[in-house]
């Protein structure tokens, strides 16, 4: 039986590059939410929060319109920059970033949340800076939070199917993921391969998860 | 005060070098004047001046940002960064071209030298006051604001930890500014007292002037707060919380009209020799 291990290393690629953007983005994003009293703040967090209970198809369904090279702004972006999200990894990685959004932010901002504003006013009064502050007071407090929401971000993106059919298509090597392809071989009838794929993304998800649970119950509580 | 909008409206001038108490009951606007004095908060309208420069004046649209302000900040729950150790948290404080010699002399100066590599968890509630307040320090700032630093500690703490505190208010030539509830503690250690009520200035001088106007003598002399006034035939018994301990006074009714539940009262003790016994 030839198993084509493509999709796999295909799918850690992506978990990879997607998290680091994540971390990128959702962390500053995180702590502007903890901090804000702005009135759009709730907007904000309903958009953040959108993928977790949006069916991933409709998410995968507007990315699909708004990168489309005959739409307006895929249009531009194909023209301006010779970029094209649809169908490409890097649209796979777009559409996984949005989609694992909120297990990044969740976590992070509720972790920034739950430090003692006095720990950050302590800091300023030393003469700190807002940015050596975050850096050094505040992230460090929440090294749970933050290795939880990066392992999170990065099982779900493994997990995501929906999102990765509509934005990518099932192309071989380039955007056929692990997921997609059990899906690909179940429908071809071919169970032994549909079966190694998803017993490797079942081991690999629990892995991983039991990694966090037992890494955040050793480190972090004392 | 924990969040909302508190009135708080106070005018006064702190000399330099002196120890002044920021006193009343809680929700009277004590920790708020200190955080707006530290930069922490802005008021709507205010003017601080410190050592002739403008430190905020809302006005004027200025407000130097806390960084920048020459103070020590002493927290009520201490504030130490929990993943530092304690030479950490102390170096974090330091000026980047001051000594790091500082550290180990303001160590010193504690005796804590052998807890230094301890993280603040480790450390008993005296320990994390002193590592605080050193912290504080470190910075060689003018001005030294203690938001109730004492309210965790244990009588006999409080105490060496106040006489820590004068020391370190002399030797380091500061201006210091007490957040505190408790009077003995004021008496202790503070030269000027400030009584905020309701976010106003109720009084201001020296804590023995302010404090009824008895000085130190033989007679016996307790603060407390009024709890109930009840009528009993002709007399009436007023039950005043000093302390531990619930004191029953007897006065007569003229008198008892003008005492309410809430109120400051002192009682006096005249007639008899104190009894005194170690205990």
């Amino acid at each position: 039986m030839a198993i084509a291990y493509q999709p796999l290393w295909l799918t850690l690629r992506l978990a990879v590059v997607a998290t680091g953007l994540l971390l990128l983005v959702g962390v500053p994003l995180a702590a502007w939410l903890a901090a804000s009293t702005s009135r759009f703040k709730a907007v904000f967090e309903a958009v953040v929060s959108l993928p977790l209970v949006l069916p991933p198809s409709v998410l995968g369904f507007y990315l699909l319109l708004a990168f489309s090279p005959t739409g307006r702004f895929g249009g531009l972006l194909s023209s301006l920059f010779d970029i094209r999200l649809v169908f490409s990894f890097g649209g796979l990685v777009l559409g996984s970033v949005i989609y694992s959004l909120p297990f990044m932010v969740h976590p992070v901002q509720a972790g920034l949340q739950s430090v003692p504003a006095s720990l950050k006013e302590a800091s300023y009064t030393l003469g700190k800076s807002r940015l050596r502050t975050f850096f050094s007071v505040l992230l460090p407090n929440i090294k749970p939070a933050l290795l939880t929401g990066t392992v999170l971000s990065f099982a779900h993106t493994i997990g995501e199917f929906g999102v990765v059919l509509m934005i990518g298509g099932n192309i071989p090597g380039k955007t056929r993921v692990a997921s997609i392809a059990v899906y690909d071989e179940v429908e071809a009838s071919n169970y032994p391969a549909a079966h190694v794929y998803a017993l490797l993304l079942l081991l690999v998800s629990f892995g991983i998860l039991l990694l966090v649970y037992t890494l955040n119950r050793r480190l972090f509580k004392s | 005060m924990a969040g909302g909008e508190a009135l708080l409206k106070v005018d006064t001038e702190i000399s330099r070098e002196s120890f002044v108490a920021l006193y009343g009951r809680s929700g009277a606007g004590k920790t708020t004047l200190l955080r707006i004095l530290a930069g922490l908060l802005e008021p709507e309208k205010g003017i601080i001046e410190v050592d002739g420069r403008c430190w905020l004046n809302t006005d004027r649209k200025i407000r130097l940002p806390v960084q920048q302000r020459q103070i020590g900040f002493v927290f009520q729950d201490f504030a130490l960064f929990p993943h530092m150790t304690v030479r950490e948290n102390l170096r974090y404080a330091l000026k980047p071209e001051k000594d790091p010699g500082l550290v180990s002399r303001m160590l010193a100066m504690v005796d804590l030298e052998q807890l230094a590599d301890r993280k603040p968890a480790m450390l008993s509630g005296g320990q994390r006051q002193r590592v605080a307040l050193i912290r504080a320090l470190m910075r060689k700032p003018g001005i030294l604001l203690l938001d109730e630093p004492f309210s965790s500690l244990d009588a006999e703490m409080r105490q060496e930890l106040q006489d820590q505190i004068s020391a370190l208010h002399r030797q380091f030539n500061l201006t210091t500014l007490l957040v505190s509830h408790d009077m003995a503690e004021i008496y202790r250690i503070a030269d000027r007292v400030i009584w905020l009520d309701e976010g106003k200035v109720l009084r201001s001088g020296p804590p023995d002037a302010l404090f009824g106007n008895v000085r130190l003598s033989s007679k016996i002399r307790l603060t407390g707060k009024v709890l109930r006034v009840a009528k009993s035939g002709v007399v009436s018994i007023v039950e005043v919380a000093a302390g531990n301990t619930v004191i029953k006074v007897v006065v007569t009714a003229g008198e008892a009209e003008e005492l309410h539940p809430g109120d400051t009262v002192g009682i006096f003790s005249k007639a008899f020799n104190p009894v005194i016994r170690k205990i």
